[in-house]
């Protein structure tokens, strides 16, 4: 019943859709951190930029900024990110367009996260001379996070599924091999069930195993 | 150390002093040029009824509230702005809140060693050393290692006094300390106060204990209604208040 799949590389596709997520998740939480912290912080032009950029991004369909990505940056502007392979190239590209559509995200999560901080917190953190910095860091930052993981989660499982916008500049992920199974195969709903499978089987566990992580983090107050 | 009625305390003593602060919230102005000097080793009691601005002026001395006009100087030296100078001054000057507000995903060690950690750059070890006895001093010990929710409200207000005392403040305020608790739990707060009053730390308290005013206080200022209305002796102010509002407010009080 299984024989169309002879030939085609199913992990190999969904090992390049697991480093995609891999990799953006890393680059969102980073980008997304800083964001936040720019659009909490006390510098007008900071904060301006941060609502700006997730105003903007948020905003934008992810297909049209992979697309950006390859068109505008690599083929007008010639960035190809110290890659010279095609596969490197595209792969980092789809990198950096799910990491700067994530990181929008990424930044308005963790914002309601700082939300739950009491300020009070924050006025005891000044009343014994923490700087800015210091306070984003120490005080309101780690508590933010643990409150946030589940809306992370989200964020993480929907970065998953999108993934498969990077077909669309040609990264060797599941979706364009499902694309390909497509035009080759006859069994249609199998295959489609096949890749849904996949990323069930991707994003099943993240949930589970994010959801207690949320738990055994929480804050008590 | 009484302050006689009416005196005004020598300036090269002095170790808070405002000049005509003002401040306002909107239309509402709730600190009308106040004038008032805290010198070293007293003891101030503010009191007052709600909306007097008491706790605004208690907030406004590390400027965790800014002011519109008028100055601040501690020890000397104007208040900054802000930036590096302004956190070097908070250090400084501890503060004492209603709801306690310790760093809710730290240990009570933690939130007594973290301002000496990362302000005044000590070693953990002997961060650690000064804020168990500290710890110990406010009848805490036992709990140094456990989360701010596991404490009661008592206890939770007394690591917040060792976490202020942590810093060495020159002067320690207390912004309503005791409203937020069980009543049983007060007294035990209150006592700690009162240990500090007597070991000779600076103190402003806001407070509505009129105990612990009529026990510790070296001076008691009346507010209302964004102004100074009265400042004296304790003796002076329960035994014979001057002005028609400190009647009004003490009857309001003391007869129920």
């Amino acid at each position: 019943m299984f024989d169309f799949l002879e030939g085609y590389d199913l992990l190999g596709a969904f090992w390049v859709t697991v480093q995609l997520t891999f990799w953006s998740a890393l680059g969102s939480l980073v980008w997304g951190t800083l964001l936040a912290a720019m659009r909490v912080g006390p510098v007008p032009l900071m904060r301006a930029f941060g609502t700006a950029y997730v105003t903007v991004v948020r905003n934008i369909p992810l297909t049209v900024i992979i697309v950006f990505t390859s068109l505008g940056l690599f083929q007008t502007l010639g960035i190809s990110l110290g890659a010279d392979r095609f596969t490197t190239i595209n792969f980092r590209l789809a990198v950096l367009g799910l990491t700067a559509y994530t990181s929008a995200f990424v930044c308005e999560a963790l914002r309601s996260g700082i939300n739950t901080v009491p300020l009070g917190q924050v006025e005891a953190a000044r009343a014994i001379g923490l700087s800015f910095p210091q306070i984003l860091r120490i005080i309101v930052l780690p508590q933010a996070f643990r409150s946030v993981v589940g809306p992370l989660t989200n964020v993480l499982i929907a970065l998953t599924k999108n993934t498969t916008v990077a077909a669309a500049i040609g990264v060797a992920e599941a979706a364009l091999l499902m694309r390909e199974m497509i035009e080759n195969e006859a069994q249609l709903i199998l295959v489609s069930a096949v890749f849904a499978f996949g990323f069930i089987c991707l994003t099943l566990p993240t949930g589970l195993l994010l959801g207690r992580l949320a738990k055994k983090v929480a804050v008590k107050r | 150390m009484p302050v006689p009625e009416g005196s005004v305390p020598d300036d090269g003593d002095a170790l808070v002093v405002l000049r005509g602060v003002d401040k306002h919230f909107g239309t509402l102005h709730v600190l009308q040029s106040i004038d008032l000097t805290i010198r070293r080793g007293e003891v101030v009691v503010v009191i007052g009824p709600s909306g007097s601005g008491k706790s605004t002026l208690c907030r406004a001395i590390n400027r965790l509230e800014t002011i519109d006009g008028g100055e601040i100087r501690i020890d000397g030296r104007p208040l900054p702005a802000e930036g590096r100078e302004l956190a070097r001054l908070r250090a400084d000057v501890g503060m004492v809140f209603q709801s306690f507000n310790l760093f809710a995903h730290k240990t009570v060690l933690d939130n007594v060693t973290l301002g000496q950690i990362k302000v005044r750059k000590k070693d953990r070890r002997s961060a650690e050393e000064r804020a168990r006895s500290l710890l110990d001093r406010v009848g805490v010990a036992a709990q140094a290692d456990k989360y701010p929710a596991q404490l009661s409200g008592g206890q939770q207000q007394r690591v917040a006094i060792a976490r202020a005392l942590a810093m060495d403040p020159k002067v320690m305020l207390f912004d309503e300390p005791t409203s937020a608790l069980d009543p049983e739990m007060i007294n035990e707060v209150l006592e700690v106060m009162r240990q500090l009053a007597r070991d000779g730390m600076t103190m402003v308290v806001v407070t509505h204990e009129m105990g612990f005013a009529r026990s510790a206080a070296n001076r008691v200022v009346f507010m209302a209604d964004g102004r100074i209305v009265e400042e004296t002796t304790p003796e002076e102010f329960f035994g014979n208040p001057r002005s028609e509002r400190a009647k009004d407010f003490l009857s309001k009080i003391l007869h129920h």
